[in-house]
């Protein structure tokens, strides 16, 4: 639930004029829930930006996400991010 | 990619059956200054809480929709884990709280100039809510003034 439950908060705040990204944990989620901006990752249910040990993976997850602000639109953005050991 | 197939039996019978929610309307705020120059607030669906400061979350039907904030310069492994679900893994999350709320990693991109500041306070709430009327309408204004108080220009939310 939690992927629904982000998504949508995020759409709420964007009406309150709060720009957001969301990363998205199961894609099939995202793409029913459509939050203004998502970031699909291929990670596990309880380790959204990779495994807990690897503090390099995590900010390149998170620079991914955040890269979204940047993009033009229009809404939903929802891209997926491949981490450094896929082809 | 975490998928439905990697859930116990009765949390797949109950997604099958669940009717999803949308964004409705579906509108956008652009950011309003380069990533370099933007502060950054942090949102986790972990259900992080301070204990002896915050209320644990509760479990209600339909989910608890409240909020909890969280200093950015809080002890991160002091704070509780009040996540009612038992459908994902807490090891990640229990070994370091940056798998779900990555303050420090927020902090980092700091340091290293991708991001501008990051926001004094980060907002937690437990995702595991299937009634999420009252966390569209009530939460999110809540957190949009915290954000807005602290001139956040960005939001990243982060689901376990």
């Amino acid at each position: 639930m939690c992927t629904q439950s982000v998504g949508l908060l995020a759409g709420a705040l964007e009406r309150h004029g709060i720009a957001s990204v969301c990363i998205a944990l199961v894609r099939s989620i995202a793409e029913k829930v459509r939050p203004p901006r998502a970031l699909a990752v291929p990670f596990r249910f309880g380790a959204p930006l990779g495994e807990s040990n690897d503090a390099a993976e995590h900010l390149e997850v998170m620079r991914a996400a955040l890269a979204l602000l940047a993009e033009p639109g229009p809404p939903p953005i929802l891209r997926d991010y491949r981490t450094r050991s896929m082809p | 990619m975490a998928e439905f197939s990697d859930l116990p039996l009765r949390y797949r019978v109950q997604m099958a059956a669940y009717r999803w929610r949308r964004v409705d309307p579906l509108t956008w705020t652009p950011l309003a200054v380069p990533l370099s120059e933007a502060r950054i607030a942090l949102v986790t669906s972990a259900g992080l809480y301070q204990p002896g400061t915050d209320e644990p979350f509760a479990r209600v039907p339909g989910g608890d929709h409240t909020l909890r904030i969280i200093p950015d310069d809080v002890d991160l492994q002091s704070l509780a884990i009040g996540q009612t679900s038992r459908a994902f893994d807490r090891g990640p999350m229990e070994s370091d709280r940056n798998a779900a709320l990555p303050i420090d990693r927020l902090h980092a991109l700091v340091e290293r100039g991708d991001v501008g500041y990051a926001a004094p306070r980060q907002v937690s709430f437990n995702g595991s809510i299937t009634a999420p009327a009252r966390l569209v309408r009530e939460s999110a204004l809540t957190a949009a003034r915290v954000f807005a108080s602290d001139r956040v220009d960005a939001v990243l939310l982060v689901p376990v």
